[in-house]
């Protein structure tokens, strides 16, 4: 018992980050038909912004809140600079996220080295507390709050304000949406600005949940985030936060009964078994 | 009108004498100092040039794909690997001959191209990209993780049995020469099948696929044999860098492989005829340089403002991309056209 | 005409290396309905997004006075124009009362006046818009249009299309209403719509204008309205002005 609910728990941790990741992926996407490859980059660079805040006394919340600005400012830079002047061809836009993909995990691992670096995990959060009879990390506790107040943040702006009504709408008919007399370039920016932020708060959480912070996390999470993506339907919020879930438990629960390496398989023989029966992912939403 | 009349059979002709002069290339003692370290022929080069050409070959056979029928795979690095693994794992494990091996190899990429592009490519458009991500991901993972012991992980995978004549330094040059074999074979079959009735299907699809379902074709299918005909070309392009490198590394499994062989194509110049080559055997040259400038002296006493990236060969070719994604929308290939144009203009 | 609310002069598009819009000529008046008229394929769907910049265009849009050539599409409308495109653009997943509301540009959108011509949107206003009918989403169609008190020219192309007998009657009323305050460009296929609303009138074939006039006069000249509207039978005579190869060349510019 006590098993089953550690690993829940860390399942539903992991699939925090996922959720981080894969639901600004999926609103960039929705929004621009551009798959950002650049993403992974965007977490790393706030796993290291966090990481060098928090090794210099900033305090975790601290370290945490600086980071995620690097990462929006990383992000909204990457748009402005790279992926606008590109407006109207998709597919010179995705190379560009590519590009950028390599290099700077290249550069990151330029300055502080390919080998990972211990995160200083604070006190607070290193520790551990009892659930139903199993001793659970704290941190597993914070990714899922984070990932949850995320959720619920995006909701309310999607659901509630104008820009969020603009990119719900975008998602659908982008053309259209200009039609009516609105520039949807800003919310472009916008998307890219919270995609950024969400990413670069999983690079933060994600160097407390590994305990370091290395070049390559953001790729292999970032491929994760894919994954959740497809599964949730492409441009659906809801569908990500479903799909994470799903992915971080099937992760979790296959890795711990059956050899290392075989969660990570079985979520992507989840992918090709839900592709076959459902091409559109779970929401049903089309490309 | 006579220097053009001159000219005609060279144009017909300069890939067949390119071939002749790369066929002879192992006997020449010309150096390059600049572009190689030894003179052509030593097998130091010889083994950098038919890597170049193991890589310009894969990279045309990934552009039918991209540039040819319009699909994004960010899944290729696995059938390459594939080929490579398979063919490495038999050898090591069954004591099958280096043929049979090889073959059966070639067959488990082909297999593989098969299953896995019937499911990919039910979806369409980047989605199609992701989940060829996916597997491809999947592949790598298996790999790293080393189930019971039998792929090396990250130590990768030295090959035993091969053919005396296809070891040691001696012998670079019949391997760049099966390099070379397997350029000519990407090359051919990649020309053979573009203009055959359904290459004109692919390009077709690349254009617009709504259009290829209206004529009452079923685009399904004909993206299908793309997938599989690129799967097997680099699955074979595994086999022989299996040969080259004398064994099997998990990097040729990983997405950043894929993503290289993106570049190379990007960089060439995609949907060309010669264009993904001249990427593949200019970013592997690139690559090489950049590596051993990276390590030498020349670097070191730079600033550090200037020495830590140029150390990153990585963050030089993801930049020198993204230029080119800019500054060259055509690749190499479509350079000459695009001076011609401004000279026309002026 | 000397004082026309838009002025398209020489209107080329090119659609993925096909030239669809030849040289379109077409000016609509400060007052009233405007007609664009053409058989099926004409190329007034894509006249109409040409003046709106939804596609890449050449040849001179003037719009109130200023030309729009190389302004952004929102740039456009956000100088008083109300668009329903021939498919609606509707959005699906957004309920009706979103659908108006990411439509409001001005500060006091006029709800009375939507709901007083379409009482059900009112009622529906919290219904997905995907779940319509194709009358219903018609109406939020143009009701989004009037809802902008601002606007001084409405584009609607082929508002009636595919819709009911009771519907269509229902639209045009509201389009009646809404060419008091405003003018509108007016693609239709109904002529007898056309004839109860339209002043004036302008005739695509092949992508290029082949006539323009006062509406009525065209309705009235039976060989006319047949030779350019192929009006009751298919016009084997039709003149079709054949459209010239296009140029070799890959670019005038
Ligand atoms: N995106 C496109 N790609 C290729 N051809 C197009 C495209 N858009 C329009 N066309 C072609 O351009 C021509 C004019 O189309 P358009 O939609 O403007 O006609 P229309 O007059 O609005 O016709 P209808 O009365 O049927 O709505 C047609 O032959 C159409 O097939
Ligand atoms: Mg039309």
């Amino acid at each position: 018992m006590s098993t089953v609910v550690l690993l829940s728990v860390t399942g539903l941790g992991l699939g925090a980050l996922y959720f981080l990741v894969a639901s600004g992926l999926s609103l960039i996407f929705g929004l621009m038909d551009v798959l950002n490859f650049a993403h992974g980059a965007l977490l790393s660079i706030g796993a290291y912004a966090t990481w060098w805040a928090a090794s210099h006394s900033f305090g975790y919340p601290l370290a945490l809140l600086f980071g995620t600005a690097v990462g929006t400012l990383a992000s909204v830079a990457l748009e402005l600079g790279l992926i606008r002047p590109l407006y109207r061809r998709p597919r010179e836009q995705v190379l560009a996220t590519v590009g950028v993909g390599l290099a700077v995990p290249a550069l990151l691992s330029a300055i502080w080295g390919a080998d990972a670096r211990t995160f200083p995990v604070p006190a607070s959060l290193g520790g551990t507390f009892t659930l139903l009879g199993a001793t659970v990390p704290v941190d597993r506790l914070v990714l899922i709050g984070a990932a949850l107040v995320v959720l619920l943040a995006l909701k309310a702006f999607l659901g509630r304000t104008r820009h969020g009504l603009v990119v719900r709408a975008g998602v659908e008919d982008r053309a259209m949406v200009t039609a009516l007399g609105i520039d949807v370039r800003r919310a472009f920016t916008l998307v890219f600005a919270i995609g950024g932020a969400a990413a670069a708060l999983a690079g933060g959480l994600a160097g407390l949940y590994f305990g370091s912070v290395d070049p390559t996390q953001g790729s292999s999470l970032l491929i994760f985030g894919f994954v959740v993506v497809v599964m949730g339907g492409l441009g659906s919020v809801s569908g990500a936060a479903v799909a994470c879930v799903v992915v971080g438990l099937v992760q979790q629960f296959a890795n711990y009964y059956s050899t290392a390496g075989l969660g990570d398989l079985s979520v992507v023989v989840l992918l090709a078994a839900l592709l076959l029966v459902r091409p559109s992912g779970l929401t049903g939403r089309l490309a | 009108m006579n220097v053009p009349a001159l000219l005609r059979p060279l144009r017909r002709w300069w890939p067949a004498l390119a071939l002749v002069v790369l066929v002879l290339l192992p006997y020449s003692a010309l150096s390059l100092p600049g572009l190689l370290d030894g003179p052509i022929g030593s097998p130091g080069s010889l083994q950098l040039l038919a890597l170049c050409l193991v890589f310009g070959a894969l990279a045309t056979g990934y552009d039918l794909l991209l540039g040819r029928t319009g699909l994004l795979s960010f899944g290729h690095a696995l059938y390459f690997a594939a080929g490579t693994y398979a063919t490495d794992l038999l050898l090591t494990q069954t004591g099958l001959g280096f043929w049979p091996s090889a073959a059966l190899g070639l067959l488990a990429g082909v297999v593989l191209a098969a299953l896995l592009g019937s499911v990919s490519l039910r979806m369409t458009g980047i989605g199609f990209a992701m989940v060829t991500l996916a597997f491809a991901q999947a592949g790598s993972i298996l790999v790293e993780r080393d189930p019971g012991g039998v792929t090396g992980g990250e130590e990768g995978l030295a090959a035993t049995g091969l053919p005396g004549w296809l070891v040691g330094i001696q012998h670079t040059a019949n391997l760049y020469w099966i390099a070379l074999a397997y350029l000519v074979v990407t090359l051919a079959a990649v020309q053979w099948a573009v203009r055959s009735p359904i290459g004109r299907v692919w390009e077709g699809i690349r254009e617009n696929e709504r259009r290829v379902e209206v004529l009452g074709l079923r685009p399904y299918g004909f993206k299908l044999v793309a997938f599989v005909l690129a799967g097997t070309l680099a699955a074979l392009g595994g086999v022989v860098y299996l040969l080259l490198t004398g064994g099997a590394t998990p990097q040729a499994t990983t997405s950043d492989f894929t993503l290289s062989l993106l570049v190379m194509v990007v960089l060439g110049g995609s949907g060309s005829r010669w264009g993904p080559l001249v990427g593949g055997v200019l970013y592997t040259w690139a690559q090489h340089r950049l590596a051993s400038l990276a390590g030498s002296g020349t670097i070191a006493g730079l600033p550090s403002v200037l020495r830590v990236p140029l150390s990153q060969p990585l963050f030089l070719l993801g930049v020198l991309f993204v230029v080119i994604v800019y500054a060259l929308p055509g690749g190499v290939a479509g350079l000459p056209a695009r001076l011609r144009g401004r000279g026309a203009q002026a | 005409m000397t004082s026309s609310l838009l002025s398209v002069r020489g209107l080329k598009v090119v659609v993925g290396g096909r030239h669809i819009l030849h040289g379109v000529d077409l000016d609509v008046a400060p007052v009233g309905v405007t007609a664009l008229l053409g058989r099926n394929g004409a190329g007034k769907t894509t006249t109409v997004r040409g003046i709106l910049g939804l596609v890449p265009r050449t040849g001179s849009v003037i719009y109130d006075g200023l030309e729009t050539n190389g302004l952004t599409t929102h740039r456009i409308v956000q100088r008083g124009i109300g668009y329903v495109p021939e498919d609606r653009g509707i959005f699906a997943s957004l309920t009706v009362a979103e659908n108006l509301r990411l439509a409001e540009r001005d500060p006091d959108p006029a709800y009375d006046l939507v709901h007083e011509l379409f009482p059900e949107l009112r009622q529906r206003a919290r219904q997905a818009a995907g779940t319509l009918s194709g009358g219903q989403q018609q109406m939020v169609a143009i009701g989004r249009t009037l809802l902008n008190r601002s606007n001084r020219l409405v584009i609607a192309d082929e508002p009636t299309k595919g819709l009911a007998p009771r519907v269509v009657t229902e639209v045009a009323v509201a389009l009646e209403r809404a060419a008091q305050a405003v003018p509108i460009l007016l693609v239709e296929q109904n002529l007898a719509l056309v004839r109860r609303l339209a002043d004036h009138c302008a005739v695509l074939a092949d992508g290029r204008t082949a006539h323009a006039g006062p509406a009525a006069e065209l309705l009235a000249d039976a060989d006319k309205s047949r030779t350019l509207l192929g009006v009751g039978r298919r016009a084997d005579t039709a003149p079709a002005p054949v459209a010239p190869a296009a140029p070799a060349t890959g670019g005038d510019h």
